[in-house]
């Protein structure tokens, strides 16, 4: 019976190795091993046809503290996050509640807020680039309407952040009422009728019953939005290319810049090292709730 | 007071959804009228087709189209296959080592592989996969995201049919293939779904690992077109966005239910 037990639990261990050997290969190659040779790579320097590669330390970091353009970007995608993130929540939000709520005309409001999301990135780029396009766009003739001079909005440095900034928002803030809408629904309608008993405001109500149910919600969303805000750089091809003067450029355009169009991979892996150490505290503060959540459950 | 709280929820949420597709019409507004009367905002003049003709003379779109579908094809038979073996192991089979192995696949949810493309362009020129559409579907197939999702679909799974069909005396393969995932369609589903689209709109990758139209997706494509370096204008650039977008999109609008439910599914784990 023991001996028998035992064959069947290492026959369960070799099935379970075969099953997992695709996926294990595959992550290996793309996920773990460049991940590390990332980290390995940017201990060394840029090879030339006289210096070969050699073996820096910590110089590649130490240059990218160096670099002014470093710290712009880093700047840049702060605010970036700084800004996108609250705004597309709360739009997320406020979406979700009327999306949610007994108005008219729900079908067309909730597919107008939703559909921004299926879109591709670049499509929503060249789509916006009608928007600013500077004297002919739909901004400027919409100022122009009350007298306000044409503005070059990607073309100058004030402004061609705040450009990116709104098309992400108008890209992310639909997909994010999705989760929202979702968690509205599991909130019992007993604690609205009990409200409406007690005369508490709709704003009370929001405030002090909504918001609480919804934190966990919430959380899953800031997590993704982080996340997002070092992901969502493709309009930056369309619109920017991360200018003028590097004022709307951000981390993973800088990365591919670096690598892509400088060539110099060295100190392109040092700043991608340093993103993985980002991403690893949003893992971690994610993993931390995920088992706070199954605590309460 | 009731009453007109409500009709300023309606009347606040017209307005932001008025907002928010606003740009979407105004791209189609643009796509079919010349660009002068669509600057001008002129609003009796004739709708035309030209900007469609004149987009779609500029570029190869069929073989654009005919790529993205191809990858798109790819990704999903590949994490089908992929997600299905792992999450049936992780849900279904004990082994030692088991839940370090799934905290490593969870750790790839983060690990993104648009932050890892200096590394991942080395990886697949090495392997001879640069420029091809496997090169461009490959890192996405062990997704760490779909196994988690298959994981939960199968261990969802009564044990009792598990039981049943061993009983039965079918090999465990069998019991993966006709229990299983039959009983997991909806999540394959949604799954499909998030994935299709994700693909569909995929760039940055796309662009670093293709360098010809044999190999280009939808979105690179549409970016080379739009590039100010080929002083396309406006109502062109239009034309070809819509034209791009247009088979998502109208899939969207048919099977909007199932797609928000899909992607309510894929974020609620």
């Amino acid at each position: 019976m023991n001996k028998h037990a035992n064959n069947e639990r290492r026959r369960q261990a070799i099935y379970g190795w075969l099953l997992l050997t695709p996926a294990a290969i595959l992550l290996s190659l793309f996920a773990f091993y460049p991940s590390l040779k990332t980290f390995w790579s940017s201990l060394f320097s840029r090879g030339t046809r006289r210096n070969p590669t050699e073996f820096v330390g910590m110089e590649n970091y130490t240059d990218l503290f160096n670099d002014p353009t470093f710290w712009i970007v880093v700047k840049n995608n702060l605010f970036y996050a700084g800004i996108t993130i609250p705004v597309s929540i709360f739009f997320a939000l406020a979406m979700a509640l009327w999306a949610n709520s007994k108005i008219s005309a729900r079908g067309f409001v909730r597919t107008a807020y939703f559909t921004p999301t299926v879109l591709p990135m670049i499509a929503a780029a060249n789509i916006w680039l009608f928007f600013y396009t500077p004297g002919l766009g739909v901004l400027d003739q919409i100022g122009s309407l009350f007298g306000l001079p044409p503005v070059n909005w990607l073309g100058q440095p004030e402004t061609a952040l705040w450009a990116i900034i709104i098309v992400t928002i108008w890209k992310e803030a639909g997909f994010f009422m999705i989760f929202y809408l979702a968690a509205l629904q599991t909130i019992p309608t007993d604690y609205k009728e009990a409200a409406d008993i007690e005369g508490t405001g709709r704003l009370t109500y929001l405030r002090r019953i909504v918001l609480p149910l919804l934190m966990p919600t919430t959380l899953f969303i800031l997590v993704n939005a982080m996340i997002n805000s070092i992901k969502l750089i493709d309009h930056l091809f369309i619109l920017t290319k991360g200018g003028p003067s590097d004022a709307s450029k951000l981390i993973l355009y800088y990365i591919w810049e670096m690598a892509f169009a400088y060539f110099d991979s060295p100190h392109a892996a040092a700043l991608t090292v340093l993103v993985l150490l980002v991403l690893g505290i949003a893992a971690a503060v994610q993993f931390l709730y995920i088992d706070r959540r199954t605590h309460y459950q | 007071m009731n009453r007109i709280s409500k009709h300023l929820d309606s009347f606040g949420a017209i307005l932001l959804a008025c907002i928010w597709i606003s740009p979407l019409l105004f791209a189609f507004w643009a796509a079919v009228h010349t660009t002068s009367d669509a600057v001008n905002f002129n609003l009796l003049s004739s709708w035309t087709l030209d900007n469609f003709r004149i987009a779609w003379d500029g570029a190869p779109w069929l073989q654009y189209f005919m790529n993205t579908f191809l990858l798109v094809t790819i990704v999903l038979i590949g994490q089908f296959i992929i997600t299905t073996l792992a999450g049936f192991a992780f849900a279904q089979v004990h082994f030692p080592g088991k839940d370090f192995v799934f905290i490593l696949v969870l750790l790839q949810l983060f690990i993104l592989p648009e932050v890892l493309i200096v590394e991942n362009y080395a990886v697949i020129s090495n392997l001879g996969l640069f420029d091809t559409i496997l090169g461009v579907g490959i890192p996405y197939m062990a997704s760490a995201f779909g196994i988690f999702l298959m994981r939960q679909a199968f261990k969802s799974v009564p044990i009792e049919l598990h039981e049943a069909a061993r009983i039965e005396g079918c090999s465990w393969f069998g019991i993966l293939i006709k229990v299983y995932v039959p009983l997991a369609k909806p999540t394959y589903l949604a799954y499909a779904l998030v994935s299709v689209s994700t693909h569909w709109n995929n760039f940055l990758w796309p662009l670093i690992v293709t360098n010809s139209e044999a190999t280009r997706p939808l979105t690179v494509g549409l970016s080379l077109f739009g590039a100010p370096e080929n002083g396309v204008d406006i109502s062109i650039i239009s034309a070809a966005t819509i034209m791009s977008v247009a088979p998502l999109l109208i899939a969207f609008l048919v099977f909007q239910r199932q797609f928000v439910q899909a992607f309510l599914r894929s974020g609620i784990k």
